[in-house]
């Protein structure tokens, strides 16, 4: 990539910082450039947050149905997959899965409940009284 | 802390090696160097992970392996910490810094506030220099960034101990002892780490890594318009992009960042063959960004038909091609230092 050809786009990282990419200059050499964004990539990360958004909207309809508990909620709200949500936790995977059951969500335990509203950063209060 | 000079990188890892190695006294060093040296250039579509049901890529290798390798071969003893207590991790991180010894921190991206929210997902590697501390306050280098930061104590223990996959668990780490390092030593390690960044993307029994592993996730985009359909397809494309481009690979999916590494290469080892290579990294690295225009276009909703995804393909196939004659050719040379 030449210097010239180095993206100046706008987007996330607008008041954040401009990033380092590296690029020949007129004699052929490479040196350090500064990008404010490139649009292609913009765009890939937009649609990343949007297909997340539409996920969470879907799953929160779900919690409204009775379908699933507010675990998987939260999980998908804070951009959690399972191992990461265990890492918070300290519950497996698979128990992890159970408690998005909404019957067997009902039946935790204070602590339980408690480790998952750490996790979210929210309060248990929060995590079972479901509205919206 | 006086005198702290903050030195912006492409990549995070890079940055943290070569501004603490530059305080050691090694101030010849630079980013393509660390890049080159601790050989990071890779190329991996890793099996059984799925990131949001799609690709799992990485353009380099392994957190902490840049770091590990460039201090090695530079003969340069490293102290790594992990910690089990909050407490002792924020004990031993304040004798450092108290000490006036910066030091490199391992960060979860998801609690930085210093980030903006769109880049904050759960990625455990980000690296970090903690510098100074006045009451609770600490002064930070993120390398990716044009200028110093800050953190409060609690927003720093929140990275340090993020949890997930790579979780810190308080990772810091710094060069102890930096002996003087001769031209010879230099050499030998640019030839060490080119030998094994061949061997990396050429030899690596899996076809998955290196310049196979290219041709993989070539053969799986053909199938993915068919499979997932166009909108999912196109999604697991921006995902890729986003790998390739995303903060902290110097564009192109590392490559241009390895270009001007051999550069530099080249004009240490007297070796001018290694510019002919540079040259062809450097072309690899702008197929990466037109297959990136390519796939944008898919993703933008543009053009979506099968014949879009068989071209971005089709690129991939050509990067893969062009990626293995750069590093035969490079084997072929059988370097000396």
């Amino acid at each position: 990539m030449k210097k010239h050809e180095l993206p100046q786009d706008k987007g996330s990282l607008d008041n954040f910082t401009r990033e380092v990419c590296y690029v020949k200059n007129k004699n052929g050499k490479y040196e350090k450039g500064l990008s404010t964004g490139w649009e292609a990539k913009q765009v890939a990360l937009d649609n990343a947050w949007e297909e997340i958004n539409r996920i969470v909207a879907e799953i929160k309809q779900e919690v409204l149905n009775g379908k699933v508990s507010p675990v998987k909620y939260y999980m998908e709200l804070n951009v959690m997959d399972l191992p990461v949500l265990a890492g918070y936790t300290g519950f497996f995977g698979w128990q992890i899965k159970r408690h998005m059951k909404p019957s067997v969500f009902k039946k935790l335990s204070d602590k339980k409940l408690q480790k998952y509203a750490e996790a979210f950063e929210i309060s248990v209060v929060d995590l079972t009284n479901f509205k919206k | 802390m006086e005198n702290f000079k903050h030195i912006q990188t492409a990549h995070c890892e890079n940055g943290v090696t070569v501004n603490l190695l530059q305080r050691k006294g090694l101030d010849f060093f630079n980013e393509p160097l660390a890049f080159g040296i601790g050989s990071g250039l890779f190329y991996i579509h890793i099996p059984f992970l799925k990131i949001n049901k799609g690709p799992a890529i990485s353009f380099r290798s392994m957190p902490g392996a840049i770091f590990k390798r460039t201090c090695k071969v530079l003969d340069i003893d490293v102290v790594h910490k992990r910690f089990r207590s909050k407490e002792e991790a924020e004990r031993f991180l304040n004798q450092q810094v108290d000490n006036g010894n910066p030091v490199g921190c391992q960060v979860g991206v998801f609690h930085l506030m210093y980030f903006p929210k769109a880049f904050r997902f759960h990625f455990n590697a980000h690296n970090l220099i903690v510098y100074d501390r006045k009451d609770d306050v600490y002064s930070v280098s993120d390398p990716v960034m044009e200028v110093t930061t800050s953190l409060t104590r609690e927003e720093l223990e929140k990275v340090r101990f993020a949890k997930g996959p790579f979780a810190p668990k308080g990772h810091i780490y710094y060069p102890e002892k930096v002996n003087e390092v001769s031209d010879e030593l230099l050499r030998k390690a640019i030839v060490k780490g080119i030998n094994h960044n061949v061997r990396d993307m050429l030899y690596i029994p899996s076809n998955r890594t290196g310049v196979k592993g290219i041709n993989y996730t070539a053969s799986q985009i053909r199938k993915w318009r068919a499979k997932h359909g166009e909108k999912k397809a196109g999604l697991f494309l921006g995902q890729i992009v986003r790998m390739q481009e995303e903060i902290g690979t110097g564009g192109g999916g590392f490559r241009f960042l390895y270009a001007a590494f051999l550069e530099q290469a080249a004009e240490r080892l007297s070796d001018d063959r290694l510019i002919k290579i540079s040259e062809k990294i450097t072309k690899s690295g702008d197929l990466w960004r037109d297959s990136a225009l390519q796939m944008a276009g898919i993703y933008k909703g543009r053009i979506t038909s099968q014949k879009d995804f068989e071209y971005s393909a089709d690129i991939l196939n050509e990067i893969s091609a062009l990626e293995k004659e750069a590093f035969k050719e490079l084997k072929s040379f059988k370097l000396k230092y």
